[in-house]
């Protein structure tokens, strides 16, 4: 009898949030741009495509006995000396170009998120540690972010990257270069993060629910993450939007200077890495591809991004 | 104003420290440097000869004080890779760097500054959302992709322009040179317009939004009362008070433009710092590693200084504000 009335709650929540949202100011000026609405449906395709590329690749690269050298270099299926089979061409192994570019999407997404969730994890932590305590420590970790920010963040991001090689011993680089990656992007970019939290904290801090958590005596960590968290955090989700653009862009950038995934597990930067060698032989495929689906990708992210930011702006409704 | 000075100086070495113990503490990861420089062979006693001599045997304080004296005496070691001094490498490489970011920072601005002027007045008109979406696009684009495409299209496609190197240098004394040959000129073109693409976006929409928010005061409607032209108005009034955030982020970004860089170096082997320090990377070259960290960080420090110090010159108010505190 109970569990029929929690369920039906639920359900009856769950229906209440959607209908909520669909109400919602977010919602409302999704429907009235176009282009966010393109944005996002690019942003689902490639995710969903890259996501489930194990089960929707039309060719798979990773199984050495189905490749064919006989049709490595083949162009654009458009072209003349194009197969159908492969649509946007092979590349120099003979590996059809648009799954390497479906699988790569995936490693890109993968670092990207995960980095993304990381420098979130630290910056926010920092940042709640540093507006609400205040003092001795916020200085500290509010210089530490000053002299980190006048770096640009690809070259701590390198910095890092070079620093755990010379760390770790040559053989197990292979191995760990993902979480290195993941470590390295995510370490560079969480300096927005902590100072966007801490600001907001420090308004938070003089409210009264606050003062009234305090006097009823919760221990501050518990202050910190139920109270003052939940109200801080719609900042980040914009933020983190913007940053994921950032995190993809970098990780592009550090694979196509050969210090990123290895080329056993390609990226989208490591994809246009191997391709930049065939370019002055005239296989232009294999790099303008990957590149275009890099830029369609990090231009829907950093557009949904921008309308989130001004969609959850209340000063610009 | 000395005050200023002395308290941001003093930051500075601490930042510089901060940078030296991390590019210091490169060395002690890489496990002990004797197996590095002896083979497995030789003797405890050579092995404990040589520590002494290298002062390997002192406290890891003491060793620290040795390497910033050295660093300070400009002696950074021997590069493992290439077998040279560190600092002939540097010096060899560094006016390559500098000059393709100083052409690439002077594009930038030669362009981000008018058009975000233009784009600022004419908010609405066509051209003006023209370019503000290339510029999100400009944004998107990673700096190797935007050096791969111009290599493509006028390089390989049109055969206009080399594709990688600096092409003919001149040397004058120790500095080399791209601007004394035709050759060389043409070699810089492409990497410098890779290297400031992304900055002109930049510098543009941070114009347009300084020129937007300018527009806005009482100071411009008040000038334009008085029945000053337009021209007056929007270069005299406006521009003028949009440059204080346009210095200081120029200044930053020139930063960047060292760091990004690597980035271009590397599309176009353009034989600078950057490259140099990739292949450091690559090969786990530490002194290479550490003196190219703590080189890039000093001309930061430096140029944050500059940049902290021009603030001040611009802006009047800096100034004053200041005094009146001082005075109480």
């Amino acid at each position: 009898m109970t569990e029929m009335h929690a369920s039906a709650t639920v359900g009856g929540r769950t229906v209440d949030l959607i209908r909520r949202f669909l109400d919602s100011d977010v919602f409302h000026s999704f429907k009235r741009s176009p282009v966010v609405m393109v944005a996002f449906c690019v942003a689902m395709i490639f995710f969903a495509g890259a996501f489930f590329s194990p089960w929707l690749t039309p060719h798979n690269t990773f199984d050495a006995s189905t490749l064919n050298l006989m049709d490595a270099f083949r162009p654009p299926a458009w072209k003349a000396e194009g197969m159908k089979e492969y649509l946007l061409g092979t590349d120099d192994q003979g590996r059809d170009v648009l799954s390497t570019i479906m699988f790569g999407m995936r490693v890109s997404l993968i670092v990207g998120f995960c980095s993304v969730l990381l420098a979130v994890a630290i910056g926010v932590t920092l940042g709640l540690i540093s507006g609400y305590l205040g003092g001795a420590i916020d200085s500290f970790i509010m210089r530490v972010a000053d002299v980190q920010l006048s770096f640009p963040a690809i070259l701590v991001a390198l910095l890092i990257d070079g620093f755990a090689r010379s760390f770790l011993p040559r053989s197990m680089h292979e191995e760990l270069a993902l979480y290195v990656l993941i470590l390295a992007i995510g370490a560079s970019n969480w300096v927005q993060f902590a100072r966007t939290v801490r600001g907001s904290v420090m308004v938070e801090k003089g409210r009264e629910y606050v003062q009234a958590a305090r006097v009823i005596g919760i221990h501050p960590a518990m202050i910190m993450v139920r109270h003052v968290l939940p109200n801080v955090i719609g900042p980040v989700l914009v933020i983190a939007t913007l940053a994921l653009a950032v995190a993809i862009l970098t990780e592009a950038t550090l694979s196509f200077l050969g210090v990123g995934v290895p080329p056993t597990r390609p990226s989208l930067g490591t994809l246009i890495r191997v391709g930049n060698n065939f370019l002055f032989s005239g296989e232009w495929w294999m790099t303008i591809f990957p590149g275009a689906a890099l830029v369609l990708l990090v231009l829907a992210v950093n557009l949904l991004g921008d309308w989130l930011r001004d969609a959850l702006n209340p000063k610009l409704r | 104003m000395l005050a200023f000075i002395v308290r941001r100086l003093i930051q500075s070495i601490i930042v510089m420290l901060a940078v030296a113990f991390i590019a210091f503490s490169l060395f002690q990861f890489t496990g002990d440097p004797i197996n590095n420089m002896v083979g497995p062979e030789a003797s405890a006693e050579t092995r404990q000869l040589l520590r002494e001599r290298l002062g390997l045997d002192k406290p890891f304080p003491i060793q620290f004080l040795h390497f910033v004296g050295n660093v300070v005496q400009g002696e950074f070691g021997v590069s493992y890779r290439l077998g040279m001094k560190v600092e002939d490498i540097l010096v060899q490489r560094l006016p390559a760097t500098l000059e393709l970011v100083a052409v690439a920072a002077l594009l930038a601005l030669a362009v981000g500054v008018p058009l975000g002027v233009y784009t600022g007045l004419h908010r609405y008109g066509a051209v003006s959302r023209l370019m503000l979406t290339l510029s999100l696009v400009g944004i998107s684009l990673p700096t190797f992709l935007i050096g791969i495409l111009l290599i493509l299209v006028f390089a390989v496609w049109l055969g206009w322009l080399p594709s990688f190197g600096r092409g003919k240098v001149v040397s004058i004394g120790w500095w080399t040179t791209n601007f004394t040959s035709w050759d060389g000129f043409r070699s810089i073109i492409l990497p410098a317009i890779t290297l400031s693409l992304f900055q002109m976006t930049l510098i543009m929409r941070l114009v347009r939004a300084e020129m937007l928010e300018v527009l806005r005061t009482d100071y411009i409607k008040f000038a334009r009362a008085r029945g000053l032209t337009n021209r007056a108005v929007n270069f005299g009034h406006a521009l003028k008070n949009t440059l204080v955030p346009v210095i200081t982020i120029t200044g930053l970004q020139i930063g960047a433009l060292i760091a990004f860089a690597i980035i271009t170096e590397t599309v176009f082997q353009w034989p600078g710092m950057g490259l140099l320090f990739l292949q450091a990377i690559q090969f786990v070259d530490i002194p290479v590693m550490s003196s190219y960290l703590v080189l890039v960080a000093f001309l930061f420090v430096i140029i944050n200084l500059v940049v902290d110090l021009l603030y001040y010159a611009v802006d009047p108010r800096l100034r004053i504000d200041r005094a009146a505190v001082g005075a109480h």
